[in-house]
């Protein structure tokens, strides 16, 4: 006891767990975020995320709509990335339905999934060095951001809740020069990412926090349920563009990054190699897009609307336009479980079909869902401070998870 | 693809027979209806064997058929990274039957039985903390269910008076349209005026 003079036990007893709310009114939480944080000093000790905070009910509104009325619910899921999403409920359809969609079409779709990617990619990465202290990478990615919106406003007019892709499709054909501009664009992207590893690869403080951090096993993988990059970032090389593949990824020469230590420093490192990856996924897109010519962009039967110039002609295309955009299309009866490589993971819908205009069920499953799911997981044993690293790195729109 | 399936049938009913009910292959995917008191057994079967490998819990969601008996289907779906296939499996429950939870083979169940305990009202006997997930703290009803109105039944607005949020029944300024196109020719069952007079 010497050299102490009763002060010290009396400090002990007054340490006692402490349990705070992170969110949902923080910066850091990516949106409305509630977490019920267990603190032991500076030690996180459990975590309990509280989410549905955005929940609007998209899952029972889609039961009373159209299918093609649903489909811009699904660019409000996760509105970093919104095409990603449109993608699957389109597949999901398709599959059903059993429509082939023109090979035109197949490939704007990948050119503007993989734009999706990259300002999802961007956007996570900049608010991650932003989450650990770095202004300029957030601001930095967001003007490259901008270009990808304006590629998003030029093809179907909105920013950001595109509602692009169609059953069956898209929309309307790309301009030539939005295409020859998306292909001048990914030429200045590969040096602007050398600047901006420039500002984070090495930089210490950067990597002090986020090497070593949250560590994911493959064993967390299955455990958990974790997809995408997060589950790349512990050696698994799954990805459903070349596992599984849908649409016509499989004539595609790219690359999968996977992950060696698991740690968000790792997540970072991949996801600026998937997004020099999706460039080339995007330059070879353009030019097969160029060699596959004028096709049109729509299977036209019952799904798709006719030709305006049919419509001004023939009275059958004046009655399918019109029913097509009141009563909608009916879907044969059945259930299909189609899924995307979003950039966050595998985005998948889970359709109920009962062979009306309106679909019985559908199950949207989220990636980052099982993703903030695990954060318990993840962030039991850090610091504080390090819980807002981990949200960062687990990627996390509330827009999908609350839905 | 679709032998693949059936390989996996044949190995599902000569281990699983018990558990299994039917088994059938659409649009390329594998769907099995299993037995509510099966369920645990087949999982970690579907988990364990080195056939199936469905070590990847995708999701958890369920189905409400107010018409039938057996009101609820538990539909999950597995995945398997090492044969690089899925499967969904379904079990069919009635409105006061429990489910066994799945959260001991797959930890990352506990969100989806929650969501489906929050939207259906779906037990899930042994889970570790069935509280709701997706709706409001105090919310009642278990809004995915069909007869379940999609304006809900309350609203929450500030009071300004007592200085909260409180909540209300839901007035609507316009009462809810639901809009009809179904064709008269394609199913739609219309109660036009006269109608009555033909069994008359």
């Amino acid at each position: 006891m010497d050299g102490s003079n009763g002060n010290e036990i009396s400090m002990d007893e007054k340490v006692r767990n402490f349990s705070i709310n992170f969110g949902p009114q923080h910066p850091a939480a990516h949106g409305v975020l509630r977490m019920v944080l267990e603190l032991d000093g500076e030690i996180v000790e459990r975590a309990d995320p509280h989410i549905g905070l955005l929940h609007r009910g998209t899952e029972k509104l889609m039961e009373s709509r159209t299918y093609l009325q649903n489909l811009p619910y699904f660019d409000r899921l996760d509105y970093v990335a919104p095409m990603n999403q449109e993608h699957a409920w389109c597949l999901a359809i398709e599959k059903l339905t059993g429509v082939e969609v023109p090979r035109r079409a197949s490939l704007i779709r990948i050119l503007y999934s993989e734009i999706g990617r990259i300002a999802n990619h961007l956007m996570n990465v900049g608010s991650q060095a932003l989450d650990v202290g770095a202004l300029t990478p957030n601001l930095w990615g967001f003007d490259q951001r901008e270009s990808l919106m304006i590629f998003y406003e030029r093809a179907c007019g909105a920013r950001l809740h595109a509602n692009y892709f169609r059953p069956g499709g898209v929309h309307q054909d790309l301009p030539e020069k939005l295409i020859a501009d998306i292909q001048t664009w990914t030429e200045q992207f590969e040096p602007f990412l050398k600047d901006f590893e420039g500002l984070l690869t090495e930089n210490r403080i950067f990597k002090q926090r986020n090497v070593d951090i949250a560590v994911v096993t493959k064993q967390d993988v299955f455990d958990w349920g974790l997809n995408g990059v997060m589950a790349r970032s512990a050696g698994l090389a799954w990805d459903l563009r070349r596992s599984q593949p849908y649409e016509c990824y499989d004539e595609f020469d790219f690359k999968i990054p996977i992950g060696k230590n698991g740690d968000c420093y790792d997540r970072y490192l991949m996801r600026l190699e998937e997004m020099r990856e999706s460039i080339k996924i995007m330059q070879q897109a353009i030019v097969k897009l160029g060699e596959c010519g004028g096709d049109d962009v729509l299977a036209r039967g019952k799904l798709t609307p006719p030709k305006r110039a049919d419509m001004k002609t023939s009275m059958e295309a004046l009655i399918h336009h019109f029913k097509l955009y009141t009563e909608g299309f009916h879907v044969p009866a059945g259930e299909v479980y189609a899924a995307v490589e979003a950039p966050k993971g595998e985005f998948g819908v889970y359709l109920i079909a009962d062979g009306s205009n309106k679909p019985y069920k559908a199950k949207i499953r989220a990636p980052g869902y099982l993703h903030l799911q695990a954060v318990d997981h993840l962030a039991t044993g850090h610091q504080l401070a390090d819980v807002a690293a981990i949200i960062g790195t687990i990627d996390i729109v509330f827009g999908e998870i609350d839905r | 693809m679709s032998e693949a399936l059936n390989d996996l049938i044949a190995v599902l009913e000569a281990k699983q027979s018990d558990a299994l009910v039917s088994a059938s292959i659409g649009f390329d995917e594998l769907t099995v209806v299993v037995t509510n008191a099966g369920l645990l057994d087949f999982v970690e079967f579907l988990k364990g064997n080195s056939a199936c490998q469905f070590t990847t819990l995708v999701d958890i969601t369920a189905v409400d058929y107010p018409g039938r008996e057996k009101r609820f289907e538990v539909v999950y779906h597995f995945l398997s990274m090492v044969v690089n296939q899925r499967i969904r499996v379904k079990v069919m429950v009635e409105e006061d039957e429990q489910v066994e939870s799945i959260t001991s083979i797959h930890a990352c169940a506990n969100w989806f039985e929650r969501e489906a305990f929050d939207m259906y009202g779906i037990l899930f006997a042994n889970h570790p903390d069935l509280r709701r997930l997706l709706t409001d703290y105090g919310f009642e009803g278990h809004p995915l269910r069909k007869d379940f109105p999609t304006t809900g039944y309350v609203e929450m607005r500030y009071d300004e008076v007592e200085k909260r949020c409180i909540y209300e029944p839901v007035k609507l300024t316009q009462e809810y349209r639901q809009f009809d196109f179904m064709s008269p020719w394609e199913g739609a069952e219309y109660i036009l005026p006269g109608d009555e007079k033909k069994d008359a």
